[in-house]
């Protein structure tokens, strides 16, 4: 393919994806409230749309109209470069995780990712990790002891949780050999998911991952009684509504990186056998990882509303006196796998 | 140094209950549980609430079937509300009820609903109805004459029946 074709199929993609994204964010925020009603014995928003589903767009309106306040004590330039930061982690992730096989059009081959980076597991961690420094940033550029307080529990807690993901994102990789999301994605074919594979390590990455986006039940730092909001108290409109969405990208984020890792990206066992179509057999892939995706993300939103929160040193305690070992003996169970069945 | 066996307290955890997920487990199968039960909201304005007899909504006064509102104007219930919301004005009829207001009017906005006027009425002519969706967008609205408060009698029973027979 011609450079100029490559530029305008990549423009294409981004465009498609970026789009898709930060509707499926916006949506995120209405299931959320839809799923925590229903856990709750209540209907959730049922008034702005059909049943609702023009709320995200009210809220968004909302938070537009709303005044900027920016306290006396705060650093302006760091107090309006925290949201962004944010955001810009949290969507630029997506470039690296693919989405489907490869899609055959005319005479074009186009992988389904945006950029198929030999790196791309380091590339999601690298980039989760610069989310710590928005949060830090947030909290401290506030100017209020409960904002800084809350940065700092959570920069903490996102840094050691970091810790157990690595780990187990080693064990995967010890299998895959490889550090391409589509290399990895290949090497679990069948039913050979690394979640069945290797259980512990799933399950260390899934408490990490909660840890990691800040989500229940690991969210004090932006707890209501204990921190009044913690780093984002002192924001208001639409630099709230960067974090806010930055929150749901990133746990859209998570779960498209555990789909990838452990439930067997856009796989389907055995589709191989009833010989379609390639491009059906490509859409049905995309709509699996689309599946795996949502099922995940119900399960985060799912254990937010039935489970209580960690309190912060039980938090510590589970961080590195659990997690870490348990993941550290992920190791040593794949590296047995692989010594026994070659 | 013997050692004793320590006595199992309420709060001790058994084994299952110390590595929390089958406890996680039990909390999330509740919620999903929950969540496909159904569910208990009235939708306000498409389904309203339709209380019972003892409900204690706005003042009104009895209209009898031939359109004559039972009130004295005795002037009991204006003396006996708590908040001073009732002002009545009494006037002569050629009517075997000589009596009758010529001025009544309750202002909402002081109203407090307690029923007292209800339940020192000797005529039976002022109860409390089941009507509780009042608002207004301005004081003026809220002085209700005895346009707004004379309902017949008819929409009144379930209270009537209620009064007689608890109170």
């Amino acid at each position: 393919m011609s450079t100029l074709e490559i530029v305008i199929i990549s423009l294409i993609k981004i465009i498609a994806l970026l789009s898709i994204m930060l509707v499926t964010v916006a949506y995120l925020t209405y299931f959320e409230r839809k799923i925590s009603a229903w856990a709750q014995n209540r209907i959730g928003p049922n008034r702005v749309g059909w049943k609702g589903a023009l709320q995200p767009f009210a809220d968004l309106f909302k938070l537009v109209l709303k005044e900027d306040i920016v306290p006396d004590n705060a650093d302006r330039k760091i107090h309006t470069l925290a949201p962004i930061v944010a955001l810009l982690v949290a969507l630029s992730t997506y470039a690296v995780i693919p989405f489907g096989p490869n899609l055959q059009i005319a005479e074009f081959n186009i992988p389904l990712l945006v950029a198929d980076v030999n790196i791309g597991v380091l590339f999601i961690l690298a980039l989760t990790s610069l989310g710590v420094y928005a949060i830090t940033l947030a909290g401290w550029s506030s100017g209020s002891k409960y904002s800084l307080l809350g940065g700092i529990r959570s920069s903490a807690q996102m840094i050691s949780y970091e810790v157990s993901m690595g780990f187990s994102v080693a064990g995967v990789i010890l299998l895959a050999e490889s550090l391409r999301p589509v290399a990895i994605v290949e090497a679990q074919s069948g039913w050979m998911w690394n979640a069945i594979v290797q259980p512990i390590g799933f399950i260390t990455f899934v408490v990490s991952a909660f840890a990691e986006t800040n989500r229940l039940p690991f969210d004090l730092p932006e707890a209501e009684p204990e921190l009044v909001g913690g780093f984002h108290t002192e924001y208001s409109s639409m630099k709230f509504a960067g974090f806010f969405l930055a929150e749901y990208a990133n746990m859209i984020i998570a779960s498209a990186f555990i789909v990838t890792l452990y439930l067997g990206g856009w796989q389907i066992p055995y589709i191989q056998e009833l010989n379609l179509a390639p491009v059906l057999e490509t859409l049905l892939c995309v709509g699996a990882f689309i599946i795996k995706m949502a099922a995940l993300l119900f399960f985060f939103l799912w254990v937010r509303w039935s489970l209580p929160r960690f309190r912060y040193d039980q938090l510590m305690n589970l961080g590195w006196k659990v997690m870490f070992p348990l993941s550290l003996i992920n190791i040593i169970w794949v590296a047995a796998l692989i010594m026994i069945f070659g | 140094m013997e050692t004793k066996t320590k006595r199992r307290r309420l709060k001790d955890l058994s084994f299952w209950e110390k590595i929390y997920i089958p406890e996680i487990v039990k909390g999330l199968s509740l919620t999903l549980r929950t969540m496909f039960k159904p569910k208990f909201t009235m939708e306000y304005p498409e389904v309203k609430f339709d209380p019972s007899g003892s409900y204690r909504g706005r003042p009104v006064l009895v209209e009898e079937e031939n359109g004559v509102e039972r009130c004295v104007a005795c002037g009991l219930c204006s003396r006996v509300c708590p908040a001073l919301a009732i002002e009545v004005q009494a006037a002569e009829t050629e009517m075997e009820k000589e009596r009758y207001p010529e001025k009544f009017e309750i202002n909402m906005i002081r109203c407090i609903f307690c029923g007292f006027c209800e339940e020192v009425c000797p005529e039976e002519a002022i109860v409390m109805s089941k009507d509780y969706e009042l608002a207004f967008t301005n004081r003026q609205d809220a002085i209700y004459g005895k346009d707004k408060l004379l309902v017949p009698v008819k929409q009144l029973q379930d209270r009537i029946d209620f009064l007689r027979q608890y109170k």
